[in-house]
């Protein structure tokens, strides 16, 4: 890990709402990334998707966020203005969403869009005649056969997987340190989800970009990402390199692993969780 | 129990069919699983089993006799579907009480509020949940609303549609235990729709790859276990499923 790491956050917390009645969906979450790729693993309404939007500063108005620190490079998340954060956002960091169905403009041809995302960062003359070259370029790099028919295409005319390498082009064309994926690759077909893994995981290691995945796939995680936090109800309940997730400590991690179905074991039933309510109760907060 | 016999299904004139001369046979008590990426035309299959689709050329058969593109009302006695996203299967407006003796009014029978509680017991809702409506259920309370529904008739097969897919793993278990333990105690016949080969591994006898409208593979599903799958695009579904832990 770097010295200064690329994302840190020290007890994060975000409610909805205020007073007694708010509700808490991130309890002291804190984590540090460096250049490496980081799992956010947790349930539906763990809280994994609101530590993602956080760090984009895209929470909707009716959520409250404080932290003893939320920072990015050298940039406090958390102090940090509108205006500044709109130079962030796409340009220093990206965020790749599930569906590239409902991600991408329906009414404007893929490659339009991507050439986009590099004028919005390279204003000016200059950026407009480059776009279409990197717009290409990019294309080329995420793996796109014959490009400049695939820019002209509309995002239904595309298949998920393509889809999503474009989405992929979109976020990197400017070239960013952090790319947060937030379930990249669920709406994808397990022969084509390997594919566009695959590509992200070359692109990353290439670029020596940071890498926060969000996902609620145990197994995906395991294989794809160096580190995973493993949130329950709002709060980290266990951080472990992804190689030791067998030697998970913590019963809901374990729980969690042992209810994926296997086609090599198979069992007459799935264990079922036992939620321990001590589980969602308060941690300490971190120093 | 039921079949399908050189099953073809268009959605337009030309071009490839979406369904391409599919036969199969499911034995009663059997659990049957229908496995491929998205496109391949599986749900379209278990669509027609359904009677959701009329239009179709080949037989669906059901004990051996062929039953007429649009069904007759005894076939659903028979036969019910549970689809993948309960939210968008249960009506958002009516009570849990009200759709589960939907399927009741629908035949003609008395719908005595007793079979409603006998149906949320049976999937382990508690009974209060009657009064509920949707979005006041989790995912996976949803989804035992929608198998309950599907069980009032006493069906003897159930067309099962990814039921898992949009659930998370802790309660996919759930629902899985759910429905292997219902189909021991009441002897179901199931189809199971998937694209998830270890959901299939874990629920199914046997099992049928579909790929571009066609079944490209067939085999008894401890083949799955042991990895002794010959075709070439099973061997790469399996091994794309392992390639993370499945």
């Amino acid at each position: 890990m770097t010295a200064t790491p690329l994302v840190e956050a020290r007890n994060l917390n975000i409610a909805f709402g205020r007073g007694p009645a708010a509700l808490k969906v991130v309890r002291n979450v804190s984590f540090t990334l460096g250049r490496e790729k980081l799992a956010i693993v947790g349930e539906s309404g763990a809280g994994k998707s609101t530590v993602g939007r956080a760090l984009m500063r895209l929470l909707p108005p009716s959520a409250h966020m404080t932290a003893d620190a939320l920072r990015f490079a050298d940039v406090d998340l958390i102090a940090a203005s509108e205006k500044q954060m709109m130079a962030l956002r796409g340009r220093r960091m990206g965020l790749i969403m599930q569906d590239p169905k409902y991600s991408l403009n329906p009414v404007m041809p893929v490659g339009e869009q991507i050439a986009e995302s590099w004028r919005l960062h390279h204003p000016g003359r200059e950026g407009a005649r480059q776009a279409q070259e990197r717009t290409l370029a990019m294309l080329e790099a995420v793996q796109i056969r014959d490009p400049a028919r695939v820019a002209k295409l509309y995002p239904h005319e595309v298949s998920g997987g393509m889809g999503q390498r474009v989405m992929i082009a979109m976020m990197l064309i400017s070239g960013p340190d952090l790319l947060i994926a937030d379930e990249p690759t669920s709406a994808l077909d397990v022969t084509v989800r390997l594919e566009v893994l695959a590509l992200l995981d070359e692109l990353i290691a290439r670029r020596g970009l940071g890498l926060i995945f969000i996902s609620h796939d145990l197994n995906l995680v395991r294989r794809f990402c160096d580190r995973v936090i493993i949130m329950y109800a709002g709060q980290v309940v266990e951080t472990l390199a992804a190689a030791d997730l067998d030697r998970a400590e913590h019963p809901y991690t374990r729980n969690l692993l042992a209810s994926l179905p296997s086609i090599r074991h198979p069992r007459p039933r799935l264990p079922v969780m036992t939620r321990d309510p001590a589980w969602a109760q308060d941690r300490r907060a971190a120093p | 129990m039921i079949a399908a016999n050189a099953l073809t299904i268009r959605f337009s004139a030309d071009g490839p069919p979406a369904v391409d001369d599919v036969t199969f046979a499911v034995q009663r008590g059997e659990a049957f699983g229908l496995v491929g990426e998205s496109g391949s035309g599986k749900s379209t299959v278990l669509r027609a089993l359904a009677g959701l689709n009329p239009r179709y050329d080949g037989a669906i058969l059901l004990d051996g006799a062929p039953v007429p593109p649009l069904r007759p009302k005894a076939f659903f006695k028979r036969v019910q579907m549970v689809f993948q996203d309960p939210y968008g299967s249960l009506h958002p407006r009516q009570t849990i009480q009200s759709q589960l003796l939907e399927p009741l009014a629908n035949q003609g029978l008395p719908q005595p509020p007793a079979a409603a509680d006998a149906a949320l017991d049976a999937v382990g809702l508690p009974r209060a949940a009657r009064y509920r409506y949707p979005h006041q259920l989790s995912g996976g309370q949803r989804q035992r609303v929608a198998i309950a529904r599907a069980l009032m008739l006493e069906p003897e097969v159930l067309l099962l549609d990814e039921p898992t897919s949009a659930l998370d793993v802790s309660v996919q278990a759930e629902i899985l235990n759910l429905l292997s333990d219902l189909r021991q105690a009441r002897n179901l016949t199931y189809v199971l729709v998937s694209h998830d080969l270890s959901v299939i591994a874990h629920m199914c006898d046997r099992v049928a790859v579909m790929r571009m409208g066609k079944i490209v593979d067939a085999f008894a599903a401890d083949r799955l276990r042991t990895g002794a799958v010959n075709h070439e695009y099973s061997r790469e579904l399996l091994a794309a499923s392992e390639a993370y832990g499945g």
